[in-house]
């Protein structure tokens, strides 16, 4: 790869535009640079979204509005007795009245304490499988105990969520092929350029007995270079950029945006970005050079 | 002279191996095996050549060249001699007719076999066609870079080059810097250094000193002597007396003259007029 990405002198001679001089390694950089963070949002809200549907999916809550205290803890203790039966109940826990009030202090003030005012009872339940056979089971059971009783399944609140997640994910993803394509279409660009700046060197290697291919590689490896110099550096000021967001979003300590990290496979299809737009680059390079000098004798 | 010649008989082994095909090489009048009729290394039978939808700049062209042997193409401006040499170095396909060289239908042949061919011809254009920004020793080495030869190789045979053609000083030089008669002397020495098995010249002597023009014919007539076969433009009557074995192809209005016979193919041997 190094060998073959280093010319001879006689070769760097041939084509003589100095590596940087154009704009092309610019372009590239902050293409790269831009794929990269979009790639990262891509993988880091790919990863908040799985973790999110995996949170809720078998999370259901069971609200017991019964004003009657006595009444209330009579069917919650029947509840929480009878659903600890079902098979794919893992977990059962009501909720407090203290977490309760606190869970109403930003709306309610300090008045959700105040044991006059009627509050539901909450029971928060953990499934190991949330399929509608349990659910409806689940929802049967509580009914037949408190017919007030309503089950609210996590899943159905926090699904817009999850959706709007997913759908930023694939978002991020179409941005990174459409700055693929327009990494392409900037090597094509700069190609022509360059075989028209070369138009009569190249026409007389021909006549000398060049091959297409050996007249591609003096410009693959010219572009090859150019890019991987623009990669680098906007992979340099993409991981920069990543590092002061993700300390932000640390600094947030929201467990939505917590679980919003690359994980091992997010890093290493991070890391390969830059070498795959060498590899894009120099063989869009390659392409273009052998489909215009295909169209000459 | 001779020790021009000598290098040139040592190119003429590494040159060929660089080619990355052996073929037999012609010693003692023997025939190389191309597949070939025997002797003929060019062969045009009514060769028509258009450029766009205009009149036809060749018409009815047909001729056969011997291997090794000597052409001055001659004929007044304009009478096709640059469009016919184009043909010849495939630079251009006819537009009708077959041209066949080393013993392959050229018009057919497919693009990418066509610079193993190109490789074994040596062309001197008219306008010279040097490499601006390349010096005039890199200019010179290019056919032996694109054959691949060794630095080495490529320094030794480039140096003795510029040594013969006088431009030894001017190794370093680029084309823009060296007058007419230079750069047509870096051309020559671009065309012949890889020792082609044809070499293609159009008015190769047109800028030089009656000196230098001769030093060049007596190059003509060395590589000749090791069996390539020479095509030369010119309007340079002296030339043609200078090379007693040589044949003169006449072009008018496109169309070729052969009033001796010796371009048919068969060709007729006694020279006579038909």
């Amino acid at each position: 790869m190094i060998s073959w990405l280093k010319p001879s002198v006689a070769e760097r001679r041939l084509l003589p535009e100095g590596r940087s001089a154009g704009p092309m390694p610019w372009v590239i950089g902050i293409m790269m640079l831009l794929t990269t963070l979009a790639a990262a949002m891509g993988l880091a809200v790919g990863n908040a979204s799985a973790s999110l549907s995996n949170d809720i999916a078998g999370k259901l809550t069971i609200q017991v509005p019964e004003a009657n205290q006595s009444t209330k803890n009579g069917q919650i203790r029947a509840i929480l007795s009878e659903i600890r039966q079902v098979n794919a109940v893992v977990g059962v826990e009501r909720v407090s009245d203290a977490q309760l009030a606190q869970l109403l202090d930003p709306w309610l003030g300090n008045v959700g304490a105040d044991e006059d005012l009627p509050m539901p009872a909450l029971i928060d339940v953990t499934l190991s499988r949330a399929d509608a056979t349990t659910i409806l089971e689940i929802t049967n059971l509580v009914t037949g105990i408190a017919p007030k009783a309503r089950v609210d399944r996590h899943a159905t609140w926090l699904s817009p969520l999850a959706s709007l997640m997913t759908a930023l994910k694939w978002l991020a993803f179409g941005l990174v092929l459409l700055m693929a394509s327009a990494t392409a279409a900037t090597v094509i660009l700069a190609v022509r350029a360059a075989l028209n700046t070369h138009g009569e060197t190249i026409a007389i290697m021909h006549l000398l007995g060049s091959s297409d291919n050996q007249i591609a590689r003096l410009f693959q490896r010219r572009i090859a270079l150019d890019a991987m110099l623009g990669c680098v550096a906007g992979f340099g000021v993409a991981l920069a950029v990543m590092a002061v967001v993700g300390t932000r979003i640390g600094a947030l300590g929201s467990d939505l945006l917590g679980g919003a990290s690359l994980g091992l496979f997010g890093w290493l299809s991070i890391l390969l970005l830059p070498v795959a737009g060498t590899a894009l680059a120099a063989m869009i390079a390659r392409l273009t050079v052998l489909r215009t000098l295909g169209k000459t004798l | 002279m001779q020790a021009f010649v000598r290098a040139l008989m040592e190119l003429k082994t590494v040159s060929r191996a660089c080619r990355g095909h052996a073929w037999p090489v012609r010693e003692n009048n023997s025939v190389r095996d191309f597949g070939r009729v025997m002797g003929t290394i060019v062969q045009f039978d009514n060769v028509g050549l258009r450029y766009g939808t205009g009149a036809e700049t060749l018409t009815d062209v047909s001729f056969s060249l011997k291997e090794g042997g000597f052409y001055f193409l001659t004929g007044p401006s304009g009478a096709g001699k640059t469009s016919l040499l184009k043909l010849l170095y495939l630079s251009q396909r006819p537009s009708r007719g077959l041209i066949r060289l080393f013993g392959e239908d050229m018009v057919t042949l497919p693009r990418d076999r066509l610079p193993q061919f190109r490789r074994r011809i040596g062309v001197v254009f008219q306008d010279f066609r040097l490499i601006p920004h390349l010096s005039s020793f890199d200019n010179i080495a290019l056919p032996l870079r694109v054959m691949g030869q060794s630095e080495k190789e490529v320094e030794r045979s480039v140096t003795e080059m510029l040594g013969w053609v006088g431009l030894a000083e001017r190794a370093s030089a680029r084309p823009a810097t060296l007058s007419g008669g230079e750069q047509q002397r870096v051309a020559i020495a671009r065309a012949v250094i890889a020792r082609p098995d044809i070499l293609v010249a159009d008015e190769p002597t047109g800028n030089v000193d009656p000196d230098m023009a001769a030093r060049l014919l007596h190059l003509f007539d060395g590589l000749n002597k090791l069996g390539t076969t020479l095509v030369i433009a010119t309007h340079d009557l002296h030339l043609l007396t200078r090379i007693g074995n040589a044949t003169m192809m006449r072009l008018e209005d496109g169309r070729l003259s052969d009033p001796t016979g010796l371009l048919r193919y068969p060709p007729r041997r006694d020279g006579v007029l038909a």
